[in-house]
């Protein structure tokens, strides 16, 4: 019996087991197949989208949803100028989802540096590295976003760029607490004492043990993201229209707010549900890779 | 204590440097900070006389110090607009989010607190559950969804509140609301979840065996502890405020700083956008100070370290 039960859990990793067990939670699984749909309406727009979402349409303008009224074949209705808002969203995603993941990935790739040399150089080194950290802890993205953008103007490369740029010390937080907790451990003196590089320490033998967090903090940080990345486009200082963004479709629909409400209620409940799903698959990660963060969050 | 307060206080000073750098390099971003202040079609006599009569023409550090020199004496230049100061306009438009801000942070403490209080101890209770659920959903709709949600359900359905506008308590409730649904969600979660630290603690149990009610064990014991990061949270997150601000009053046409920040970059209005940016840095600097020598007060192990 003990030996049918050490092979089972020998035959599969740990941390994918307690993956597995995270999905029989049905929160998770929704969220899940949620994302997953978001993500493939982001990669195949196309396929998911029932009509063209730039097909203008004057006399069909501000229509209330199809399946309210039974009327028409706009789903979710349509907006000030006559475009199908189901259509919209979905296109929408496409743009929401392509910066706030570059943004991630930038701030995972500075972070994850700048953490990993700072958590396991120590001294003077690590202390630059934190003071840069509380620096940009304690700014606001969306001002710093507004300075610059009211200096070059919004594009998508400048919002990936400053995005990202603003979420690594996050990461950095993370990332070097970790190095700091395993630095220190047998098996990195072992490897220092048969004369291993520091190079060859930090890759092989920590930057593995830091990946759970990183993960975690990473899919944290994708919902902040996209939360900033709507803010920003609401504000006018996003994407730039005809392009559809969720935020700039709220921004839109609000002047028709006090007669229809369609065009400003559903791209916000798109925006709220994934960023919702996000931070519930975030817990889920968290609670099976690295349960220690729980307390991190605030 | 003098000593961190002297030290701590000498810390923001290379923050506020960096601010002042920023705020000056804002305009040199694009280029020739003359195609932003001047029309295209300017002359370039025109555009001559103008780097005449601001240092353009001199060395960039120069300016540098001619312009941190103006910003210590309050002084930003002329909107591009209004053409009067662009601190006067700042000044103008401050009581307005000074009151909105204000009210937010009432809302978040009178609210938040006895309801972090209570999920933590009934801890597992449907009540509980219920305070978690809001407060997770609070975090999640972005600033704006929820003022437009409030606009379309108290404003346009029930009629009962004025969706734009300011001058009365009226007009403040629903920016306030709004304003408050991220804040009030941060100090409820952090107000439960350091009572249930607090709660474990051998002293609260001690206070229970001496016979203390459980009235008295919870408010003079743990609670008045749990209180610290809560504060410490309260004034960090008034810095974080000014980015809702900005949001909550573009959403509602609340006429305070924060909609002249994106009316003024919509007019490519700089100086205004500067003087705007860079007061909300300081707050944001002075906030998070402010947060730190609470901290310290509070919690004399800080000041010790």
């Amino acid at each position: 019996m003990s030996a049918v039960t050490l092979t089972v859990a020998r035959s599969r990793n740990p941390k994918l087991l307690a993956l597995g067990r995270q999905l029989r939670s049905p929160v998770v699984l929704i969220s899940l197949i949620f994302l997953v749909v978001v993500l493939l309406c982001a990669l195949f727009p196309g396929l998911f989208a029932p009509l063209d979402p730039y097909h203008q349409s004057i006399v069909r303008r501000l229509r209330p949803p199809s399946f309210l009224t039974g009327q028409g074949n706009n789903w979710l209705g349509t907006d000030q100028l006559g475009r199908d808002i189901l259509s919209r969203i979905i296109y929408g995603t496409r743009v929401t989802l392509a910066i706030s993941l570059a943004a991630v990935i930038i701030a995972c790739v500075i972070g994850t540096v700048l953490g990993l040399i700072a958590g396991y150089a120590g001294g003077w080194v690590d202390a630059l590295v934190l003071r840069a950290i509380d620096a940009q802890l304690s700014f606001p993205v969306i001002l710093l976003v507004i300075a610059v953008t009211a200096a070059v103007g919004a594009s998508v490369p400048v919002l990936i760029v400053l995005m990202g740029v603003s979420a690594w010390p996050q990461i950095a937080r993370i990332v070097r607490a970790d190095v700091i907790s395993v630095r220190e451990l047998e098996y990195v003196e072992a490897a220092r004492a048969i004369g291993a590089s520091p190079m060859r320490i930090i890759l092989k033998h920590i930057a593995p043990n830091v990946l759970s967090a990183l993960i975690v903090v990473a899919t944290y940080e994708l919902s902040r993201m996209i939360l900033i990345e709507a803010t920003l486009s609401f504000l006018g200082l996003g994407v730039q229209p005809p392009t559809p963004t969720w935020g700039g479709m709220i921004s839109e629909g609000q002047k028709y707010v006090q007669t229809a409400w369609a065009s400003s209620v559903f791209p916000g409940a798109a925006i709220t549900f994934t960023i919702l799903a996000i931070n519930m698959l975030g817990d889920a990660l968290r609670d099976a890779l690295d349960p220690r963060l729980a307390n991190e969050q605030t | 204590m003098l000593g961190y307060v002297i030290r701590r206080i000498l810390y923001t000073l290379p923050s506020l440097f960096c601010i002042l750098v920023a705020c000056f390099l804002l305009t040199r971003l694009s280029g020739d900070p003359v195609d932003l202040f001047l029309p295209i079609d300017a002359s370039e006599e025109a555009r001559q006389a103008f780097r005449e009569q601001n240092g353009l023409d001199r060395p960039v550090v120069e300016q540098f110090f001619v312009f941190t020199e103006r910003v210590m004496r309050g002084d930003f230049g002329n909107s591009l607009r209004f053409q009067e100061p662009a601190v006067d306009l700042l000044v103008e438009r401050l009581p307005a989010t000074l009151e909105l801000a204000l009210a937010t942070l009432a809302l978040s403490v009178i609210i938040g607190i006895p309801a972090g209080i209570a999920s933590a101890y009934f801890r597992n209770s449907p009540l509980d559950f219920t305070v978690r659920g809001v407060t997770a959903f609070g975090q999640a709709v972005p600033t704006f969804y929820w003022g437009i949600l409030s606009i379309i359900i108290f404003s346009v359905w029930l009629r009962w509140l004025p969706s734009t506008g300011s001058g009365t308590i009226w007009h403040l409730i629903l920016p306030a609301t709004t304003l408050a649904s991220t804040m009030l969600a941060l100090v409820t979660r952090v107000m439960r979840s350091t009572l249930l630290e607090t709660i474990r603690q051998d002293y609260v149990r001690t206070a229970r065996a001496k016979g203390l009610g459980e009235m008295a064990v919870l408010l003079h014991h743990a609670v008045r502890n749990a209180l610290i990061p809560v504060v410490t949270i309260v004034a960090l997150q008034f810095g974080v405020l000014m980015g809702g601000v900005i949001v909550t009053e573009t959403v509602f046409a609340w006429p305070g700083v924060g909609r002249l920040a994106i009316q003024a970059i919509y007019a490519r209005d700089y100086p205004v956008v500067q003087a705007v940016v860079f007061f909300f840095a300081v707050i944001f600097v002075l906030s998070n100070l402010a947060a730190d020598l609470i901290h310290a007060v509070l919690d004399p192990r800080v000041r010790l370290r």
